[in-house]
C-alpha cells in the first residue's frame, strides 16, 4: 500500500533527498528572521527524513550517478534522522547563542544555509554511484563544515577552522589521487569515460583490475578519507573542530560526517576485496584502528574541555569501528555496522546535552561544571546515561557491538584482543572519572533553568537502549546481508 | 699510413685547442667591450700578453717551495690534456677512447687541487682567501658536474665523449632531462671558469676575486702558463657543451679531409657563438655575493639530480 | 602516439616538477606569487597539450580556466592582499633550504619508484604523467609542512591542487572530475583568500600561523 502511494508521488524519493536540502539551503540563505528559518530548517530535515524512510520500502534501480543498496540505505536513513533531530536541537541552541550575542543575524542565515548544504552533500556522498561524484560530495561537506567551525570568529575558532581546512583539504586531495588511480586501474578493463567511474560496474569487473594499481589507490584513499574519519595519526583537526564550532556542528561531525567518510573507505574496501590478487585491506585498517583506539584512550585522561573529551571519544570509537571492519568476516562486519549506528545516535545525544550544559554554565571547562544531576536533573542524568552508553556498558546498544567485536577478535586473532580490550577499558576509565566529576558532587556555576530541547536526546538514547535490549529481526537480517557484502 | 694520419689528426686537435684558447679569450673580451660601448683591446691581444710575460723575469717569494715553481706546469698539463681530448672537429680520434667524461672531470679536479695548493703556498692572506673560496665552490660544483655526467651517460649509454656525441646526433629528441643538464652544465661552467656571476676575471679587488687571488703571487713565465691554462679551461667547457648538446658537424671516423674541414668550420662557429653568448651574459647580470654562490651551485646540483631522476621516468621507450 | 608528442608532454610535466622546486626555494613573498603564477601557466600549457594529443576538446576549457584563474587572477589577488594587509615580505623556511630541497628530491625519487612500479600495466604516457603528478603533489605537501606563513601554506596547497589536475588530465577520458576539480580549486581559493586572510588579519594583526599557536586550545 505504501508502495502504491509512493508511486503516485510526482517525484522520486532519491531526488527528493537531494533536492530538499539543496533548495532549502538557497531559501535559508535569503530569508531573514530567526524563528522562521529555524522552523524551516527543521521542516526541511524532517521531509528529507521521510523521503529517506520511503527508500526502505521501495528502491529505484541503480542509475549512472546515484544508487541505493543495502549499505547506503542504512546510512541515509540514519543520517537524515540525526540531521532532523540535530536541527531540532539547533533551533533551541542557536536561539540562546543569538541572545547572548555570540552569533549575529547575518551569520545565522549563513549557518542555516550551510547546514542544509552539509545535509545535501552528505546525502549525495552516500547515494553516489560515481566515485568522482562521491569525492565531490565529501569535498563539499568538508568545505561547509570548515566554514561553520569558524563561525564564532574567535581566536580559537579561527585556529580550529584553519587547521581543519588544511588537514581536511590535504586528505581530500589524497583521496582524489586515489580516485584517479582507481579510474586508471579500471580503464583498460571497462573503457574510458563515465562507465569506468560507476561503482556498480567497478565492483563487477574488479577482479580483472591490476592489483598493484588497486593497492596503491587504496593506500591513498585510506590516508585521504581516513583523515576525514579522524584516525590517528591524521586526527589533529578533530578535537579543535569539535570544541570550537557550534555544538550542532559537533553533533553532525561526530554523528554523520565521520560515518560518511568511513562509508567511502568501506566502498573501496569492498572493491579491493573483490580482487583476490590485491592486498588484503584488513591489516592496514586494523592497525590504524587499534592505534586510534589506544591513543584516544590515553588522551581522554588529560582533557579539560568537555567537548574535546567527547571528540577524543569519537576518535576512539571510529578506531574501534575501523578495527572491526578491518577484521572482516560476517560477525565483525555486523558489529561494525551496528556500532556505527549506535555511535551516531549516542554521540549526537551526548553533544545535545553537552551543548545545553555549556550554554547554561557559560563554559566548556570541566573543572567549572559540577553537580549537574543536582542543578539540572534532566540534562545531568541524560549526560550520565549518554556516557554510560558510549563507554559500552550494558544494556545499551554499544555494549552489544563492542562485545561482538571483542568476541570475534578472540576467535580469529586472540593476540589482538588484548590491546583491543585494553583500549576499551582505558577509555571507560577516563570517561567515568570525568563523568563523576561533572555529574555528581556540589553544583557550581549558574543554576538557571535552560530552555533545552529534550526530545532529541531522549529519542536517541531511547533508541540506543531499545537496540541494546532487542534488535528487530528485519534489522538483523539486513545488517547480516550488508556484512556479507563487505566481505 | 692510416695510423700516421690518425696521429696527425689527434695532434692537430691538440695544437688547435692550444692555439685557439687565447683567441677565444680575446674575442670574448672584445665583444664585452663593444657591448659596453668601449673599443676594447684587439682580439689578438692575449697572444701578445703571453709573449710579453714569457720574456719577463720570474720574481719568487723567498719562501716559495718547489710546488710553487712546478705548480703552473702541472696545472697546464692537466688542463691541456683534458682540453685536447674533447672532440672538437671530429670524433673517434686516436686517443678518443681515453676521452671519458669522468676522466676529464678528474683531470680538471686535479688541476684545481694544485691551483688551490699553490695559492696557499706562499702564505699570503689573498692566496688563502682564494683557495678557500675555490674549494667551497668546488665542493658544490663537482657533485653537480658528476650528476650532469651521469644524466648524459645514462641517456647515451656511455661516458666516452665520442660515443655521446654520436648518440646525440642520431637520437635528436626534446628531452626535459637534457634541458636540465644543459642549464646545470652552464652554471657549473660559469663557476669553474671564474666568470661573472661567480667571480670577476677582470678585477683585483680582494673582496671579489677567487681565481685571481690564487695566482696573485705569480709572474713571468709561470703567470703566462697559468693564463694559458685558464684560457684552455674556458675553451674546454665551451667545447664540452658544444660536443654534448650541439654535436652537429662533427666529422665521423675515417671520413675524408672535406668533412674534417666542415667539422673545423662548425667548431669555429660554435666557439664564436659560445664566446658571444658568454660576453652577452656577463654584461647583463651582476656578480653575486660570495655567500650566495653555494645557492647558485646548489641549483646546478638540483638540476642534475632532477634530470637524472626524470630519466628514469622515460625509460619505457 | 609519436615520440615527439610524448616528449613534449614529459617536458611540460617535468617543467612543473622543476617549478615546484623553485617554489620551495623562494624566500620572498612576491617572488613566491610570481613563481606560483608560472606554475599555473606551465600547468595550463600541459593540460592544453594533453587536450591536443588526446583529442579531448573539453580539456582546453580546463586549460583556459587554469590559465586565467590560477595564473592571473589568484596571484594578482594575493598580491593585493599581501600589500594591503602589510604581511611580512620574507618567508621563513623551517629546516633551511638545503635540507628541504634534498628531502624534496627524495620525495620525487620515491614517487617515481612507487608510481612506475604500481602502474606497470597502464599505457606509458599516462603512467609517467601520474608519476610527475604525484611528485608535484608531494612537493606541494612538503611546502605546506615547511612553512609558517599562511599565505605560503595556501600557495603550497594550490600547487598541490595543480598536481592533482595534472594527474586527472593524464588519466585519459576521465569525465567530469576535471571540470569539477578546477571549479573547486577556484572555490577553495576564493574562500581562503576572502574569508581567512581577512579574519586572521583582523584578529591577529599578522598572518603568521605561529601566532595562532598561542590560541590553540589544549596541547595535543
Amino acid at each position: 500500500m505504501i508502495g502504491a502511494l509512493l508511486h503516485r508521488l510526482p517525484f522520486e524519493p532519491v531526488t527528493a533527498i537531494l533536492v530538499i536540502p539543496a533548495a532549502s539551503a538557497i531559501l535559508l540563505a535569503l530569508l531573514p528572521g530567526y524563528r522562521l528559518t529555524a522552523r524551516l530548517n527543521v521542516l526541511a530535515a524532517f521531509l528529507t527524513f521521510l523521503a529517506a524512510l520511503s527508500l526502505l520500502v521501495e528502491r529505484p534501480a541503480p542509475g549512472g550517478y546515484l544508487f541505493v543498496d543495502d549499505l547506503n540505505v542504512v546510512f541515509v536513513v540514519l543520517g537524515t534522522f540525526v540531521g532532523f533531530t540535530t536541527s531540532a536541537f539547533s533551533a533551541s541552541y542557536i536561539a540562546h547563542e543569538l541572545e547572548i550575542g555570540r552569533l549575529t543575524p547575518a551569520y545565522l542565515r549563513f549557518y542555516h544555509a550551510m547546514y542544509q548544504a552539509l545535509m545535501f552533500s552528505m546525502n549525495l556522498g552516500l547515494l553516489a554511484n560515481n566515485i568522482g561524484l562521491m569525492w565531490v560530495a565529501i569535498e563539499l561537506a568538508t568545505l561547509t563544515t570548515v566554514l561553520m567551525v569558524g563561525i564564532y570568529r574567535t581566536h580559537q575558532a579561527l585556529e580550529a577552522a584553519w587547521k581543519y581546512f588544511i588537514l581536511g583539504s590535504v586528505g581530500i586531495a589524497l583521496a582524489l589521487f586515489g580516485t584517479i588511480l582507481v579510474y586508471m586501474a579500471a580503464r583498460p578493463v571497462i573503457g574510458e569515460g563515465h562507465d569506468a567511474m560507476v561503482w556498480t560496474s567497478l565492483m563487477e569487473k574488479s577482479k580483472d583490475f591490476s592489483p598493484d594499481m588497486l593497492n596503491l589507490a587504496f593506500v591513498f584513499l585510506m590516508l585521504g578519507y581516513g583523515t576525514k574519519v579522524g584516525l590517528a595519526p591524521l586526527h589533529a583537526w578533530l578535537p579543535d573542530a569539535h570544541a570550537e564550532g557550534p555544538t550542532p556542528i559537533s553533533a553532525v561531525l561526530s554523528g554523520l560526517l565521520l560515518n560518511v567518510a568511513l562509508y567511502a573507505v568501506l566502498r573501496f574496501k569492498m572493491l579491493l576485496a573483490a580482487n583476490t590478487a590485491a592486498i588484503a585491506p584488513g591489516p592496514l585498517m586494523v592497525t590504524l584502528g587499534l592505534l586510534s583506539l589506544i591513543f584516544a584512550g590515553f588522551m581522554l585522561y588529560r582533557r579539560r574541555d568537555i567537548k574535546r573529551l567527547f571528540a577524543y571519544s569519537s576518535i576512539e570509537h571510529m578506531g574501534l569501528i575501523t578495527f572491526a571492519f578491518g577484521m572482516g568476516g560476517p560477525l565483525a562486519n555486523f558489529a561494525g555496522l551496528l556500532h556505527m549506528t549506535m555511535h551516531s545516535l549516542t554521540k549526537s545525544a551526548i553533544f545535545f546535552t553537552v551543548g545545553h550544559i555549556s550554554q547554561v554554565k557559560g563554559t566548556q571547562k570541566m573543572s567549572e561544571i559540577r553537580g549537574l544531576t543536582v542543578s539540572h536533573p534532566l540534562l545531568g542524568w541524560g549526560l550520565v546515561v549518554g556516557v554510560v552508553a558510549i563507554a559500552g556498558l550494558p544494556p545499551l546498544g554499544i555494549f552489544m557491538s563492542e562485545f561482538l567485536i571483542v568476541s570475534s577478535t578472540f576467535a580469529r586473532e586472540p593476540l589482538l584482543a588484548l590491546p583491543l580490550v585494553f583500549g576499551i577499558l582505558i577509555a571507560l576509565g577516563a570517561l567515568f572519572l570525568r563523568l563523576s566529576d561533572v555529574a555528581f558532587g556540589k553544583p557550581t556555576g549558574s543554576m538557571a533553568p535552560v530552555k533545552a530541547s529534550r526530545l532529541p536526546f531522549i529519542a536517541h538514547l531511547a533508541l540506543v537502549l531499545a537496540a541494546g535490549i532487542y534488535l528487530p529481526g528485519p534489522l538483523v537480517t539486513w545488517f547480516q546481508n550488508v556484512a556479507r557484502l563487505l566481505g | 699510413m692510416v695510423l700516421i694520419l690518425q696521429l696527425i689528426a689527434q695532434g692537430a686537435q691538440m695544437a688547435l685547442v692550444l692555439l685557439l684558447a687565447p683567441l677565444l679569450l680575446g674575442f670574448t673580451r672584445k665583444v664585452k667591450a663593444r657591448l659596453l660601448r668601449r673599443q676594447g683591446p684587439p682580439v689578438l691581444q692575449p697572444y701578445r700578453d703571453l709573449l710579453r710575460l714569457i720574456r719577463k723575469e720570474v720574481v719568487l717569494a723567498h719562501n716559495a717551495s718547489w710546488l710553487f715553481r712546478s705548480g703552473p706546469y702541472l696545472i697546464f698539463a692537466a688542463t691541456w690534456v683534458a682540453a685536447a681530448l674533447i672532440p672538437t672537429f671530429a670524433t673517434d680520434l686516436y686517443f678518443s677512447w681515453t676521452a671519458d667524461l669522468i676522466a676529464i672531470t678528474a683531470l680538471l679536479g686535479s688541476a684545481r687541487f694544485f691551483l688551490a695548493l699553490v695559492g696557499m703556498d706562499v702564505g699570503t692572506a689573498f692566496g688563502g682567501i682564494g683557495s678557500s673560496r675555490e674549494m667551497m665552490f668546488a665542493s658544490l660544483a663537482e657533485p653537480g658536474m658528476i650528476m650532469i655526467v651521469f644524466t648524459v651517460a645514462l641517456l647515451a649509454g656511455s661516458t666516452q665523449l665520442s660515443e655521446v656525441a654520436e648518440f646525440m646526433v642520431t637520437h635528436v629528441t626534446l628531452r626535459v632531462s637534457l634541458g636540465l643538464a644543459l642549464v646545470g652544465l652552464i652554471i657549473v661552467a660559469l663557476a669553474e671558469n671564474a666568470r661573472i656571476p661567480v667571480d670577476n676575471p677582470a678585477t683585483h679587488l680582494e673582496l671579489t676575486m677567487v681565481h685571481e687571488a690564487m695566482v696573485l703571487e705569480y709572474s713571468g713565465r709561470h703567470l703566462a702558463v697559468l693564463e694559458l691554462a685558464s684560457a684552455l679551461k674556458l675553451l674546454l667547457y665551451i667545447s664540452l657543451i658544444a660536443c654534448i648538446f650541439f654535436p652537429w658537424g662533427l666529422a665521423p671516423f675515417g671520413s675524408g679531409p672535406a668533412s674534417y674541414l666542415i667539422g673545423l668550420a662548425s667548431y669555429l662557429g660554435k666557439l664564436t657563438v659560445g664566446g658571444f653568448l658568454l660576453a652577452l651574459f656577463e654584461t647583463s647580470i651582476a656578480k653575486m655575493r660570495v655567500f650566495r654562490v653555494p645557492d647558485f651551485l646548489g641549483i646546478a646540483l638540483m638540476l642534475g639530480l632532477l634530470g637524472m631522476l626524470l630519466l628514469f621516468v622515460s625509460r619505457s621507450f | 602516439m609519436d615520440h615527439t608528442a610524448i616528449d613534449v608532454a614529459h617536458m611540460l610535466a617535468g617543467g612543473m616538477v622543476l617549478v615546484s622546486f623553485m617554489l620551495l626555494y623562494q624566500d620572498r613573498m612576491f617572488g613566491l606569487l610570481n613563481v606560483f603564477a608560472l606554475h599555473a601557466f606551465v600547468l595550463s600549457l600541459s593540460v592544453a597539450w594533453q587536450a591536443y594529443i588526446q583529442n579531448a576538446p573539453h580539456l582546453f576549457i580546463t586549460a583556459f580556466i587554469a590559465l586565467v584563474l590560477k595564473a592571473i587572477i589568484i596571484p594578482v589577488a594575493l598580491h593585493r592582499v599581501v600589500v594591503r594587509l602589510g604581511i611580512h615580505r620574507t618567508i621563513e623556511i623551517i629546516g633551511g633550504v638545503g635540507p628541504t630541497m634534498l628531502f624534496g628530491m627524495g620525495l620525487v625519487a620515491l614517487s617515481m619508484v612507487v608510481m612506475l612500479h604500481a602502474t606497470a600495466t597502464a599505457d606509458p604516457l599516462a603512467r609517467e604523467d601520474l608519476a610527475f603528478a604525484l611528485s608535484v603533489v608531494l612537493l606541494g605537501l612538503l611546502m605546506m609542512v615547511t612553512r609558517r606563513n599562511a599565505v605560503s601554506q595556501i600557495v603550497g596547497f594550490m600547487s598541490l591542487e595543480n598536481g592533482l589536475i595534472l594527474a586527472a588530465t593524464g588519466a585519459k577520458g576521465m569525465p567530469l572530475v576535471v571540470e569539477i576539480s578546477v571549479a573547486f580549486s577556484v572555490l577553495v581559493a576564493f574562500i581562503v583568500i576572502g574569508v581567512f586572510l581577512f579574519r586572521i588579519r583582523e584578529r591577529f594583526d599578522t598572518v603568521d600561523v605561529e601566532a595562532l599557536e598561542e590560541a590553540r586550545g589544549e596541547r595535543l
